[in-house]
């Protein structure tokens, strides 16, 4: 038996959160936690013969795709391939981690009415999930990037940064949708429409460079559109790489957002420290309601 | 077994109050349009108060709804309680179904792994215990099947081979030991006795009576959610077996006598070869009465009755002196009693025990309704016979 007997104590107070403990818990089941993974990850391509390879053909097919579209049409924005995956990976794993992680909670009910393990478990291997696909498809594209374009080096230092504050702010916004879900099944349908509204305030698919031109020196405006936390990761995506890309045509101009490095790297520090509080709030929110999940699922 | 004086699991005051909603409210606008007023409040738990010794096997009994398994997942931790503290030491692995997380598409090696995970089994640690585990479940040859191709008796076998190979402190078991053939059960209770001799706390729910006699060192019995009596399992158990046939005499008493002679033991003995040792309805069984004499008697007379369990109503008895034996002075003797054919209804029976004295009907010892049997309906093929048949036709 080990030296050190741990003793629970269990009462009608909802715990309040404390994260170091917490994490500790965490790491501790950090084996239910690989294994749900490697469950999904298999389920999702049991009986299927090239299994994740599917899951790389996904980003050839839009490299083929849209490599061949602009050579034909020509007159869009410079290697729009690597601009679209860039931004469009990072959309993509927030996307799936929300959605896995909103249902996380009541697809799971048997587990949670029968077992007794961190609840933070379920969003955080949906969130796993997303992850290994983002994994997988980033190598593709980092291939792509070097036999095409090249790196650009000093840039490419925001993309720690850039992932770091998406990935935060996806655990934060997931936890606080699976906690959300287990009472109203309504968040669930909401949040199919506002990833909808949402992809398209995000410069994933049109060049931000635009819209900076369109806003003009509107600050406000300008600021407003950087609210959206996604924007500033997926513009520090595309600075790191994508790089900045000039627009065809008389007026010029840069594809993506012009901003200083140094700025957008503030912007994403930002964003990483505030996604960090909010998931401090969410987390909370999560571990106080997750008590009450076998109740009332 | 060695019990020391820290409890492994403390329950003080234990309440739970679930929300009993006639349809639960599980959209924004639902709960808009329903106030909370609408949910009946209904009491699992209410003040529950039990400590649990570090190394003993506690049994834990009640009828269905009675809040057994609501106050086992409350000290599991899958459930809150609403009022009371739990406070509870020592790793601890609860089995409140088998297979938890068993998914379809899987292999059963990879439900292993998965499962064991959930019970608290590092990846390094399954590996040690693979082979048992397979070794276990009797699935050598099937182990790397998806298990969606597995009968429902293998699914069950590889749940609880994970579940006996976890490594614990204190184990919750709800009812899972009832699963699977006899073989296979007796194999499980086999463990549970190694778990027993490696000192680990045992908390065990279930419906199986016997069970509780036979391996808990204490037992508690919940009723409507309250603690109705916790103590020796053969007192438990017989409680529990008043309140199920709703007896309520307070001038009852179990057991009487002066002792100079004694009911060692009371089998109820069914027929040879009968399906998992069932008696039915016509059957053939034996009650046997072990008998020890602590003091020579002489007019020594061993009776029993069978008492309906639903009215309370003798329905038969039979004494050695009615059948002419005289036992005379012995140290001990089996008694055997054999019913040739029991004529009554399906349906729980008492049975009472009785020695006394041929001559002056002094009682030596008795013990009134301690013992239980069912009877079952006979699964019969009906007989062709000829019935007369009135054939009747009518203008209309």
């Amino acid at each position: 038996m080990a030296a050190t007997i741990q003793i629970v104590e269990r009462t009608s107070e909802s715990p309040h959160l404390r994260v170091g403990e917490r994490l500790r818990v965490l790491i501790a089941h950090r084996e239910i936690l690989a294994n749900l993974v490697r469950k999904e990850l298999k389920v999702k391509y049991v009986a299927s013969v090239l299994g994740a390879v599917w899951s790389l053909l996904n980003p050839l097919v839009y490299l083929a795709v849209f490599t061949f579209v602009t050579r034909v049409l020509g007159n869009g924005l410079p290697d729009y391939p690597v601009y679209l995956l860039s931004g469009l990976l990072a959309w993509n794993l927030f996307s799936a981690s929300t959605l896995g992680g909103s249902r996380s909670v009541i697809d799971n009910a048997n587990l949670v009415k029968k077992v007794a393990f961190p609840r933070e478990i379920l969003p955080l291997a949906a969130i796993g999930v997303a992850l290994v696909d983002y994994a997988l498809q980033m190598v593709v594209l980092l291939i792509f990037i070097v036999a095409t374009v090249g790196l650009h080096v000093p840039d490419l230092a925001l993309l720690p940064l850039a992932f770091a504050a998406l990935l935060v702010f996806t655990c934060a916004l997931t936890a606080w949708i699976a906690a959300l879900n287990v009472r109203y099944r309504d968040v669930g349908h909401l949040l199919n429409i506002g990833l909808l509204v949402w992809f398209w305030v995000t410069p994933i698919v049109y060049s931000s460079g635009l819209v900076q031109q369109h806003l003009g020196d509107r600050d406000v405006l300008a600021i407003l559109y950087f609210c959206n936390p996604l924007t500033a990761v997926v513009e520090g995506m595309h600075r790191s790489l994508y790089g900045v890309g000039v627009l065809p045509g008389p007026d010029g101009g840069t594809a993506t957002w012009d901003m200083p490095l140094g700025t957008l790297a503030v912007v994403l520090v930002a964003v990483l420290v505030g996604s960090m509080i909010f998931l401090r709030f969410t987390w909370g929110s999560f571990f106080a309601r997750s008590g009450d999940f076998a109740e009332e699922l | 077994m060695n019990v020391t004086a820290a409890p492994a699991i403390e329950v003080h005051g234990v309440s739970k109050r679930f929300h009993v909603f006639r349809e639960k409210p599980s959209t924004v606008k639902q709960r808009l349009l329903t106030s909370r007023a609408k949910a009946d409040d209904f009491w699992a738990l209410r003040d529950v108060d039990l400590e649990i010794g570090e190394g003993t096997t506690f049994g834990l009994i009640g009828h269905n709804g009675s809040g057994k398994t609501t106050l086992l997942k409350c000290v599991a931790g899958i459930l809150r309680p609403t009022s009371g503290t739990i406070r509870q030491r020592g790793r601890l692995a609860a089995l409140l179904e088998l297979g938890a997380g068993f998914h379809q598409e899987l292999t059963g090696r990879e439900n292993v792994y998965l499962n064991a995970a959930f019970l608290g089994l590092s990846r390094k640690q399954t590996d040690a215990v693979f082979d048992d585990i397979v070794a276990f479940a009797e699935l050598e040859d099937f182990i790397d099947n998806q298990v969606k191709f597995y009968s429902s008796g293998m699914l069950v076998r590889l749940g609880f081979a994970v579940a006996v190979h976890v490594d614990p402190d204190v184990l919750l078991i709800d009812e899972v030991l009832a699963v699977g053939d006899e073989a296979f059960q007796a194999k499980c209770l086999d463990r549970i006795r190694t778990f027993q001799h490696e000192g680990r706390t045992i908390v065990l729910v279930t419906h199986a009576l016997n069970t509780v006699i036979e391996t808990c060192d204490r037992a508690a019995m919940l009723h409507h959610g309250e603690l109705h009596a916790i103590g020796m399992p053969d007192d438990v158990v017989r409680e529990m077996r008043y309140v199920l046939l709703g007896v309520t005499d307070p001038n009852f008493v179990p057991e009487e006598g002066t002792r100079q002679a004694e009911i060692a033991e009371v089998q109820i003995v069914p027929p040879p070869g009968s399906r998992q040792g069932r008696i039915l309805r016509g059957d053939t069984f034996t009650i046997a009465i072990d008998v020890r004499q602590n003091e020579p008697v002489e007019d020594l007379d061993v009776d029993f009755a069978v008492l309906d369990g639903a009215t309370n109503y003798p329905v038969m008895d039979a004494r050695t002196s009615r059948a002419g034996l005289h036992l005379g002075r012995f140290d001990k003797k089996r008694v055997r009693f054999r019913i040739e054919g029991f004529p009554y209804d399906p349906g729980k029976y008492w049975v009472t025990v009785g020695l006394s004295s041929r001559e002056t009907g002094h009682l030596y010892h008795v013990q009134t309704q301690r013992y239980m049997f069912e009877v079952y309906d006979a699964p019969r093929i009906q007989d062709r016979v000829d019935v007369s048949v009135a054939v009747e036709v009518d203008d209309l």
